[in-house]
């Protein structure tokens, strides 16, 4: 095989989908350390990528590998990195100094358990509070989590291309299910598929700021080379990139960080919501747990028993407005994660008090079954 | 098709996971719906990997095998592993080459590695082999089909030989049927020689 088999049918594996969601994206450099659950990725990319004359490296580690990828965006190739839970510990370093200096990126994180090493080759959501948080400092946070490997390959693609929009690192999350399972997947035609190129600016090379203010809070980068002049620091910087501590300086820029997030969740916000409203109980869920909940709402409505199901496909920035107004009013919110509790924590922070958050943990490297789902609601029904 | 959840175990090396991706071709080809998933790591390296795969109609949700249809199983280890696994109606084939104690419910045996040796003089293909019998017993897809997906997983050069194995595996299957079924078995004919998965069976 090479390149994106374009309007073809075939048998994907998750990881395959998401290499190939790359290419479709039009890729430009990646640059990694290969690790479990993640390999594929790495390992497709680097067969493919030469054939197209891209460039692949990997690199010692994982801090080199993103700040590679770093360099790599700045001088406005498009960029990427691959890796699992220990890696994208040892990344939270460059994944911060990204969102400060505002350069596009994505970085796939397939999650296997942990903490530490933990289990390599099986399932865990753990990560999905420190792909928010994980880096210090109040940022930005992009983050997807595919269920199906349809979904690895559109929303790789996205992913690109919110990178641009947005001039922020946007970080992929399938768990290891989806990263190794392999599906049907038909490719769309390569027409079908909207890339967002890199900007460029066009003002006058002496007007150019590389921070600039605009209306939605980005505006177009240069790149090293195009004869624009600019700096890059992961200090708190002015709209030129130069180091400040001037005080309504640092706010602007630590808004605007903010603002470019949380002034267009119109377009970051993607949920998947089946029956909520007519439903007083929810299933809560992200990623692969999304699949056993559809399951579980089958079996359940063939005892004609209704559920809703709210899952968020852009899992940060959370959908509060949403999750507020459709999950207050219910009576019971069933919250399965694969970990020791995580976005739960945000559910139950949005609704009040008359309103039951469930818990249903699982963190020992294997997957929510539809049973336990259907269990877990007639208990609280 | 309805629902069917398929097991294909083995030790490491096999070629269960080409077999399984034979099977997911055909699925696909057949314009089902298929979900695969596989051992991974030192698990796929060890005496009971496995190779699951569900096909059906509608989108597969949950993506983990849970009650199998069929188990075809390489090895003893494998059999011993996951024979409690499988459905009341649902059947077992396994490789007598290595697997003397059979599991308990309807079983399928034939030699499939001794087989590929005696044939083809190495036993890489005993796994087409075996999804050859897997095709005829189980009446998933057409012959066409699995030809077509055979073609497009194997590599063009061995492509003959994997075919051959196929047709093997297939016309014992059909002998198998024919004789469940109370058909005449056409390889009866004296011209013919009598298929082992017969032979076995009266020589008894």
């Amino acid at each position: 095989m090479s390149g994106v088999p374009w309007g073809e049918t075939k048998l994907v594996q998750g990881n395959e989908a998401v290499a190939l969601g790359a290419l479709a994206a039009g890729i430009d450099f990646f640059a990694g350390y290969p690790i479990t659950p993640s390999t594929e990725v790495a390992e497709i990319l680097a067969r493919e990528m030469p054939i197209i004359g891209k460039k692949w490296i990997q690199m010692e580690d994982e801090i080199a590998s993103i700040s590679a990828i770093i360099g790599g965006s700045l001088a406005g190739g498009r960029s990427m990195t691959a890796t699992s839970g220990p890696g994208f510990s040892l990344m939270q370093e460059g994944l911060g100094y990204a969102c400060m200096t505002e350069v596009p990126l994505v970085l796939v994180n397939v999650m296997r358990g942990g903490p530490s090493t933990g289990l390599p080759t099986q399932v865990a959501q753990g990560d999905v509070m420190q792909a928010r948080w994980g880096t210090h400092g109040d940022h930005p946070a992009i983050v997807l989590a595919p269920s199906d490997v349809k979904e690895c390959f559109e929303l790789t693609i996205k992913a690109f291309n919110l990178a641009e929009q947005f001039r922020t690192p946007v970080i992929l999350m399938p768990d290891e299910v989806i990263g190794h399972m392999r599906e049907k997947l038909t490719f769309p035609k390569e027409e079908e598929v909207c890339v967002i190129p890199p900007s460029s600016p066009d003002v006058p090379l002496e007007w150019y700021e590389h921070y600039h203010s605009s209306a939605t809070g980005v505006s177009p980068m240069a790149h090293f080379g195009s004869g624009y002049r600019f700096h890059v620091t992961g200090l708190t910087h002015d709209t030129h990139g130069f180091p400040t501590r001037k005080v309504d300086e640092v706010i602007s820029k630590m808004n605007r960080l903010k603002q470019k997030i949380t002034r267009r969740l119109d377009v970051l916000e993607h949920n998947d919501i089946h029956n909520v409203e007519e439903s007083k109980i929810i299933i809560f869920c992200y990623g692969s747990v999304y699949r056993s909940a559809l399951a579980a709402q089958q079996i359940l409505a063939k005892q004609r028993k209704k559920i809703g199901i709210f899952r968020p496909v852009t899992i940060w920035p959370f959908p509060d407005r949403t999750v507020k107004e459709m999950l207050d009013t219910k009576d019971v919110i069933l919250v399965p994660e694969l970990n020791q509790g995580q976005m739960i924590h945000e559910v139950e922070r949005l609704t009040s008090d008359s309103v039951r958050v469930v818990p249903l943990h699982r963190y020992d490297g294997y997957e929510i079954t539809p049973e336990q789902l259907v269990a877990a609601v007639l208990e609280v029904m | 098709m309805k629902y069917s959840e398929i097991r294909l175990a083995g030790s490491g090396g096999q070629g269960l996971g080409l077999a399984g991706r034979i099977l997911g071709q055909a699925a696909i080809l057949n314009k089902n719906e298929v979900c695969f998933t596989q051992s991974y790591g030192p698990e796929a390296r060890g005496g009971a990997s496995r190779t699951d795969i569900i096909i059906s109609d509608k989108p597969i949700l949950f993506p983990n095998c849970r009650k199998l249809d069929i188990l075809l199983a390489m090895n003893q280890e494998s059999a011993d592993k996951y024979s409690a696994k499988v459905k009341e109606r649902g059947f077992f084939v396994v490789d007598s080459t290595f697997v003397d104690q059979l599991p308990e419910g309807k079983v399928y045996e034939y030699p499939f590695t001794r087989d590929s040796i005696e044939v083809f003089g190495q036993k890489i293909v005993a796994n087409l082999m075996a999804m050859g019998m897997f095709a005829a017993l189980s009446r998933y897809f057409k012959l066409e089909i699995w030809a077509e997906a055979i073609r497009l997983s194997v590599p063009a050069a061995f492509l003959d030989m994997n075919l051959k194995a196929f047709e093997i595996g297939h016309r014992e299957g059909r002998e198998i049927l024919n004789m469940e079924e109370g058909r005449i078995p056409v390889t009866w004919d004296r011209k013919q020689p009598v298929p082992k998965a017969i032979r076995d069976k009266f020589s008894r």
